[in-house]
């Protein structure tokens, strides 16, 4: 069976190199059977803004509900299923193929590799996605509807799920096995075919990032498929992994679950940390400030994410001394961050700035993500967590980490890498238009969440107390402002190739080997190793 | 070609990497039982009788709060006979509760036990319970149910108040309970 796979690895790979200056195969084949790293990258990048879309039109519903006390549109079974459903596909359909898209992109181009190391796995590896998500999203049509006992999937709610249980399950394998692909696709080619000249240390931010979080992706997302398919034993096969009655503990799940939920969260930043440090250089005109420091933060928090989960269970009780620790450890977390703002400020510090659509966004990155930061720290405080525990600061919390964080590092490094794609300006104008209606909208929608989960409102309900109506309806007017926001994002990528042509170098002398490649970037570059010393930023 | 040699045993390490953690995570459901049992984490007191001498020391005075639960899919009654007791460490007790079969046919049921805080519960334990075996009870029967436990003299100071909980199960598969 391997050997299967290697052979019809060999056999593109030498078809690939009889046939390279052809241009790529014609129609839907193109795209069915694609080994190329760009058009893979391509399709992960739109198969993400997809997603965006349709996670996006859960959170609307779920904000118009409760956008004034009382039930108005939908049944709360619904709303619950909503919850649930935006969470996954934001997490896994949105967010993390937007990066993987990202980084088939750009790793290879910035490396000096030709293609991606594992290219027939590429493939396989973007194709289970949409197999995943078709089989996540047919639960919308099964009698007892969509899982709707939250993302986190705790037992034994979530084995009262419907038919919809297995679906969920399996589509939660099948998007690991494809986020495993695609960890060990990019590990081989960061290690095993950088230019010869580039030593680890001189590789740039986004790559050290996403070797870090392939690593983490590795060695988590086995564990909670692990998980997964426990609950589903629990439920099918008559094991009690979880259940109380057989001599199992549900708690036991929360703790498997955020032994990978809390290195999970890091697999959804570290990247984006590796966007802005390639974008804030280029438009400070100043190399990276603590190249190498960044290097070692980046790995301290991952590591730190492995002896921290507990601290998302303050309050299912567990000893003193295990509170304190996961306390302290959590709080650990804010020096190695730290240490990136304050990297990223520095690589500001006098530098000759100007503010195109990409430096924006990494601009209100580092801004909003801290935010996000200190009230994950707030959050960190034991005794003050069972306070916030399951409000809405919480969901203030991560969304201002994922939103503002996660999110417009995605649409900075679009920003910044799409002339080379498409080899035209986009509308700079429009650009600038829609990061200041986002970044207005972001916060209207989820700053009055602090205030909400502060004063008790709980998540993951449908009707509140009059008390909250105002931040409420404020929160909901925000939403659907950033929702018809990114109709402007669609619209300039749309009419992306009708700006000027740009140069090899698009912006002001931008480090890195991608921008010594023409745009747009050819079906094949880098084909035989570059010199470090063509481009800018290697000393 | 030695590029490709490379990505075949960087693959390959990187296989056994997955294979491993996926073998972790099932590993954790042992590791996670000595846990709990080394630090009294999830509340778990011995789940088998216990033979413990008795000390008794007279100079402290502990109470213990009863909590019982009925989980939703089981159809009983149940609850302790009196809600809270004091007693002394190192003395043996004696407390009994009760519960009654509410299906009108035959039904096997479980109690799991917890104790709060954590920290008390390796300190207290249960020379007979009833929550060592399960239950049998006919159609609409009700009894009476013994526990006999002692509190350990070594409690830690700060604890004066010990919870001990109890969820009564039954021990049917949901689905068959949700059938009926």
């Amino acid at each position: 069976m391997t050997r299967g796979i290697k052979k019809m690895t060999t056999e593109v790979m030498d078809a690939h190199d009889m046939h390279d200056d052809h241009s790529p195969a014609k129609g839907i084949k193109r795209w069915l059977f694609s080994t190329s790293h760009k058009d893979i990258g391509t399709m992960y990048l739109v198969l993400s803004l997809i997603m965006f879309f349709v996670g996006g039109a859960m959170a609307m519903i779920i904000r118009s509900e409760l956008a004034i006390p009382g039930l108005q549109f939908v049944h709360p079974e619904f709303f619950n299923q909503m919850t649930t459903m935006h969470a996954l596909i934001m997490v896994f359909g949105a967010v993390m193929p937007a990066f993987v898209g990202l980084a088939n992109w750009m790793i290879p181009l910035m490396i000096g590799a030709p293609d991606m190391a594992l290219p027939r796995m590429n493939n396989w590896s973007f194709w289970i996605l949409p197999v995943a998500f078709g089989l996540l999203a047919s639960t919308l049509f099964m009698p007892g509807g969509a899982p709707a006992g939250g993302w986190t999937m705790y037992p034994p709610l979530v084995l009262q799920t419907g038919d919809a249980f297995p679906f969920l399950i399996f589509s939660v394998h099948l998007l690991g096995l494809s986020s495993i692909m695609g960890a060990i696709n990019i590990i081989v080619t960061v290690i095993n075919m950088r230019a010869p000249d580039m030593s680890l240390l001189k590789m740039p931010m986004f790559v050290w990032t996403w070797l870090i979080t392939a690593y983490l992706l590795i060695a988590v997302m086995p564990v909670f498929a692990g998980a997964v398919t426990m609950l589903l034993t629990d439920q099918f096969f008559g094991t009690s992994f979880f259940l109380a009655a057989g001599g199992g503990d549900p708690v036991m799940f929360q703790h498997i679950f955020w032994f990978f939920g809390h290195p999970e969260v890091y697999i959804m930043i570290l990247p984006a940390f590796g966007v802005v440090s390639e974008i804030i250089p280029t438009f400070s005109r100043k190399p990276l400030f603590g190249h190498d420091s960044m290097v070692y933060a980046a790995s301290c928090i991952a590591f730190l994410s492995f002896i921290v989960w507990a601290h998302h269970m303050f309050t299912v009780g567990m000893p003193l001394t295990s509170q304190l620790f996961f306390m302290f450890a959590t709080m650990l977390i804010a020096v190695p961050t730290g240490v990136k703002i304050f990297n990223w400020v520095a690589t500001m510090w006098r530098g000759s700035m100007t503010f195109e659509t990409p430096m924006l966004f990494s601009l209100a990155f580092v801004f909003l993500f801290t935010i996000g930061g200190f009230s994950g720290l707030m959050l960190a405080i034991a005794p003050a967590d069972i306070q916030y525990q399951d409000t809405y600061f919480v969901v203030a919390h991560f969304h201002y980490t994922l939103v503002p964080g996660s999110v417009f590092a995605i649409m900075a490094g679009t920003y910044y890498w799409l002339p080379k794609w498409t080899g035209h300006m986009y509308n700079e104008t429009l650009g600038k238009v829609h990061f200041w209606t986002s970044t207005f909208f972001v916060n209207l929608t989820f700053f009055p969440m602090h205030f909400l989960g502060l004063a008790g409102m709980p998540r993951r309900i449908p009707d509140y107390s009059t008390q909250f109506a105002d931040f409420n309806t404020m929160a909901s007017v925000g939403a659907i402002g950033f929702g018809v926001s990114q109709l402007l994002f669609v619209w300039v990528l749309l009419t992306s190739k009708k700006g000027t042509k740009v140069t090899a170098e698009v912006w002001d002398k931008p480090p890195g080997l991608e921008w010594t490649v023409p745009s747009p970037a050819p079906y094949h570059t880098f084909e035989t190793p570059p010199k470090l010393s063509d481009a800018d930023g290697f000393h | 070609m030695p590029e490709k040699n490379a990505h075949r045993s960087l693959v390959g390490q990187l296989l056994i990497l997955t294979v491993a953690m996926f073998g972790f995570g099932f590993l954790l459901v042992p590791l996670y039982d000595v846990f709990c049992e080394i630090t009294g984490f999830g509340g778990r007191t011995n789940p088998e009788a216990a033979v413990v001498a008795e000390a008794p020391d007279l100079t402290r005075e502990v109470r213990i709060e009863f909590v019982t639960t009925v989980n939703s899919y089981a159809q009983f009654e149940f609850a302790a006979n009196a809600d809270s007791m004091t007693v002394s460490p190192g003395k043996m007790y004696y407390a009994t509760f009760t519960a009654k079969n509410l299906a009108g046919e035959h039904k096997i049921a479980q109690a799991v036990p917890s104790v709060a805080p954590s920290g008390a519960a390796e300190h207290f334990t249960k020379i007979e319970c009833f929550c060592f075996t399960s239950q049998e009870f006919a159609a609409s029967e009700e009894r009476a149910m013994p526990l006999q436990f002692i509190v350990n003299p070594e409690l830690p100071d700060y604890i004066d108040t010990i919870t001990l909980q109890y969820t009564f199960f039954d021990t049917a598969p949901v689905a068959a309970v949700l059938e009926n």
